[in-house]
């Protein structure tokens, strides 16, 4: 039986306390796999990887990383308990260098030298480009770099917010096929995705969200065949707890 | 004319390094904190209490340093005053500001900005009096550096040029080169990303608020020395402090600098042209200016 | 007895004439969610341009057009409401900090210049020699002092009926729309910035309005009359009487002129020599505490805003808003 890295269970949160974006959500992320979450807009997917990481309040439920509780652990806390994440917008600082963004996303590192040392490595585009403003990377490179960062800190699991939105198909593809990569050197990806095909192509595992509440999950390959699926983005069938 | 110049120079070394702090809590704040120049007034008035400490505890720091009416006492004084307006800063913060904001929005926190300067301005006048105090009695002889324009200079104002363009270098040092800074730089564009990548934001404010007032409270004693120190100072300069943020454009630090001695020097040139009354209005032409020409300023950014 | 009640006529004369410019500031901050840090600049231009139109020629000094009083006043509003439209033009587009910063800088700018413009504001003594209109009808005494105040007092009527219309009506509504989500008001298709600017200028020339009744009552105003304390007394009676609420504005101006008024008799009577010398500070240091603490432990006023909102079926439902200013 593999062992479950990230577990959600029955999450309640949402930006006011009166009106849940999530409505009793439960998920878990096996470690070593990819596992994504998928559903039409306003699902409240973006808002569930937000209130992992503490960037939202919780209202009720609890989230894990292993057996150790982590709900409502503030964020500059989460890098400290294993748990990167690269937001969809805004996830570099655009006013500082390539080097500065990754010096920064290191601080906390234990060897900064020979970290920053394999980052270059695994991206070389970063590497040429250090001294340049991250606000002058194209929409790709960027990405690399906000994902470059997430991994600073060797987390354990990263949480990736639709990292192939807004990229050039090539682009996208490179950065979900990088994602699938880190899997298999251990690391856990939980990430958010509009684009269906591409991301149940890549993940072990895969959770449908709607309105807030959990729909259907599966092995990746399982889901792309379900009927359910095309329903669900349709706007038909909806699985509401009775 | 070169000797408007020169002093628009000194003056604007001290606006700028009050310029400064009031800019990065602008930015990483999102208030106009209209009661950032009390803070220059607060070092100041603590610096005044230190050096008359010290110079009575121990004499002979109470020698003056070469030509400057600078003693010893007023030297470790100068860094006792950083320390104690960087604390007041993050004191009025944690018990005013923050509070405020949890109960109402941003304009709610201007207008306590204006409470807080109006109590503070007050209080200083309650305790030290009302009349003007100096570091030093002795006149201070200015040098003759030239006769022909003539352009005399006091040693102390050569000083205070020299330490605060020290100080602002160190900054930009600790800005451009150390993870610090680039945490206070990440915090001031982008407050969640940066938190996420483990800054803590509650201490980074709070080192805002203690760069804002240990430099704050260097530009209040350099004030001093070159002037004299009233509890008004804070009311006469605040105007000033906040057209070299405008200028430089808000949330740039080196804006704020460049900004300082714009309006310094603007301030000064104007004389040449505008009966010496005026001079309390040139900071607000400037602001004038600049919106009717370049509305954020030399080196801001939109941001609504 | 006439001394009190001369006395009484004259204080709620001018606590009537501030709370017009609390008004005008309501329609400002209250309903549209604007900063304006220079309040003494609409009412001291209100002030100087009606005395100095209105006014007898002066030695040596420009102005002293001896205009008919109503023309006079019309360009003390139009002075008012011109300077505000300049800042507000400029400003209103940028982020909320540009117009706190430059507000308060034309209300140091305007002191500086009345101060200065000796030529024509007649500098530090100020503008003297206002001969008050009706004069010759009424006499100096009290009959005067009397219709001075009822005439005030039928203006602070109209102004509040006429902002009171305004909450209520399309505009009003508008004004909110604003300042509650500005995004989703231009994405209807209003432009902001202009309507925040409309109000903004409306706003003070009712201020200028209040300053062009003082200069009026006073048939005197000099710089003193526009030191930066008056922008605190006015933000003060405000917030005392909670943003947005019209009825509290007026109730926060009585409140704390009364204040005012009280602390500085108190201290001038019973505080000893060597403290009166302080009396402005104390007051000062009590001023800046009513705004802090207000907006510490009450920051809906003592009077909290009644809102009505509008219901889609027409009819009105009125609730207390409790969670603060906005």
């Amino acid at each position: 039986m593999p062992e479950a890295l990230l577990s959600v269970e029955n999450l309640t949160a949402g930006y006011v306390p009166d009106l849940p974006i999530l409505s009793g959500v439960s998920l878990t992320a096996e470690k070593a796999s990819l596992t994504a979450i998928i559903g039409p807009n306003g699902a409240g997917k973006s808002t569930l990887i937000k209130v992992v990481v503490g960037l939202l309040p919780v209202t009720d439920g609890h989230i894990r990383i292993g057996a150790k509780e982590i709900t409502g652990l503030s964020p500059d806390r989460m890098t400290g308990a294993g748990i990167a994440y690269v937001p969809q917008t805004d996830n570099v600082f655009r006013t500082l260098t390539i080097q500065q963004n990754l010096d920064l996303a290191l601080k906390t590192h234990g060897n900064p030298q020979k970290r920053l040392a394999d980052l270059y490595d695994r991206f070389p585009v970063l590497a040429e480009k250090r001294r340049d403003r991250a606000g002058a990377l194209s929409g790709g490179q960027r990405q690399f770099l906000a994902v470059a960062m997430a991994l600073a800190v060797e987390p354990e699991l990263i949480l990736m917010d639709e990292p192939s939105a807004g990229l050039s198909p090539k682009a996208a593809e490179d950065v979900l096929d990088h994602a699938k990569q880190l899997t298999a050197q251990g690391v856990t990806i939980l990430l958010v995705e509009q684009n269906v095909k591409q991301a149940l192509r890549r993940a072990d595992h895969c959770y449908v969200l709607a309105e807030g509440r959990n729909q259907i999950d599966g092995p990746a390959t399982q889901l792309l065949e379900d009927p359910t699926l095309g329903r669900i983005y349709l706007g038909g069938e909806r699985r509401v707890p009775a | 004319m070169i000797q408007h110049l020169v002093d628009g120079i000194l003056v604007g070394s001290f606006l700028s390094l009050g310029a400064i702090g009031l800019t990065m809590a602008m930015h990483i704040l999102r208030f106009a904190n209209f009661s950032h120049a009390e803070l220059l007034s607060i070092g100041a008035y603590s610096a005044l209490v230190f050096d008359k400490l010290f110079e009575s505890l121990l004499p002979i720091l109470a020698e003056k340093i070469g030509p400057l009416s600078m003693t010893g006492a007023l030297a470790i004084s100068i860094v006792l005053s950083m320390a104690i307006t960087g604390l007041s800063a993050v004191l009025i913060d944690r018990f005013i500001f923050q509070r405020v904001r949890q109960k109402g929005e941003e304009l709610s926190m201007v207008f306590a900005s204006f409470g807080m300067a109006l109590i503070i301005r007050n209080v200083i006048g309650l305790v030290f009096g009302l009349s003007a105090e100096l570091y030093s009695q002795d006149i201070a002889f200015a040098m003759v550096v030239s006769r022909d324009p003539l352009l005399l200079v006091k040693p102390d104002q050569v000083f205070v040029l020299i330490a605060a363009l020290v100080l602002m270098f160190i900054l930009h040092l600790v800005l451009s080169r150390t993870t610090f800074g680039f945490s206070l730089r990440a915090v001031a564009e982008n407050p969640s990303l940066a938190q996420v990548h483990g800054v803590n934001l509650k201490r980074m404010i709070a080192a805002v608020w203690i760069i804002g007032g240990g430099l704050g409270a260097v530009a209040g004693i350099f004030y001093g020395l070159s002037y004299q120190i009233t509890p008004v100072m804070g009311r006469d300069l605040v105007l000033p402090i906040f057209a070299a943020t405008i200028v430089g454009g808000i949330g740039s630090v080196y804006g704020a600098v460049l900004g300082g001695f714009i309006v310094g020097i603007a301030a000064n040139l104007a004389l040449v042209i505008l009966p010496s009354g005026y001079s309390p209005s040139v900071p607000f032409l400037m602001i004038l200016a600049v919106l009717l020409l370049r509305p954020h300023g030399l080196f801001g950014e939109a941001r609504t | 007895m006439i001394g009190v009640l001369s006395y009484l006529v004259f204080f709620t004369t001018v606590a009537a004439i501030l709370s017009i410019a609390v008004l005008g500031l309501n329609l400002q901050w209250g309903n549209t969610g604007l900063f304006n840090g220079g309040v003494v600049a609409s009412f001291g231009a209100g002030a100087y341009g009606t005395l100095i139109l209105g006014g007898p020629p002066q030695e040596g000094q420009l102005g002293g057009f001896e205009l008919f009083y109503p023309l006079a006043l019309f360009g003390g509003l139009l002075f008012a409401g011109g300077l505000a439209w300049m800042v507000g033009k400029l400003t209103l587009r940028l982020r909320h900090d540009y117009l706190a910063i430059a507000t308060f800088g034309v209300a140091v700018a305007f002191e500086n210049v009345m101060r200065n413009a000796t030529n024509v504001t007649g500098g530090a003594q100020g503008i003297r020699g206002f001969e008050r209109p009706m004069m010759e009808t009424l006499g100096s005494g009290l009959t005067y002092n009397l219709a001075f105040l009822i005439s005030v007092l039928v203006v602070l009527a109209l102004v509040y009926v006429f902002l009171e219309r305004l909450t209520v009506s399309p505009f009003g509504r508008l004004l909110r729309a604003i300042r509650e989500d500005e995004t989703a008001a231009r994405s209807l298709g209003k432009a902001p910035a202009r309507i925040r600017l409309l109000a903004f200028v409306t706003g003070s020339v009712i201020i200028g309005l209040a300053g062009a009744l003082y200069g009026t009552f006073y048939a005197f105003v000099s710089p003193q009359d526009v030191l930066p304390i008056l922008t605190f007394q006015i933000w003060a009676m405000l917030i005392v009487g909670g943003a947005g609420n019209n009825k509290g504005a007026i109730a926060g101006a009585f409140l704390i002129w009364g204040a005012w008024t009280f602390s500085g008799w108190a201290l001038s009577r019973f505080a000893p020599i060597e403290v009166q010398l302080y009396t402005g500070s104390i007051q000062f240091v009590l001023i800046g505490m009513v705004i802090v603490g207000m907006l510490l432990w009450r920051p809906q006023g003592l009077f909290p805003e009644r809102l009505v909102v509008s219901q889609p079926g027409g009819g009105t439902r009125e609730k207390t808003q409790a969670e603060g200013l906005t």
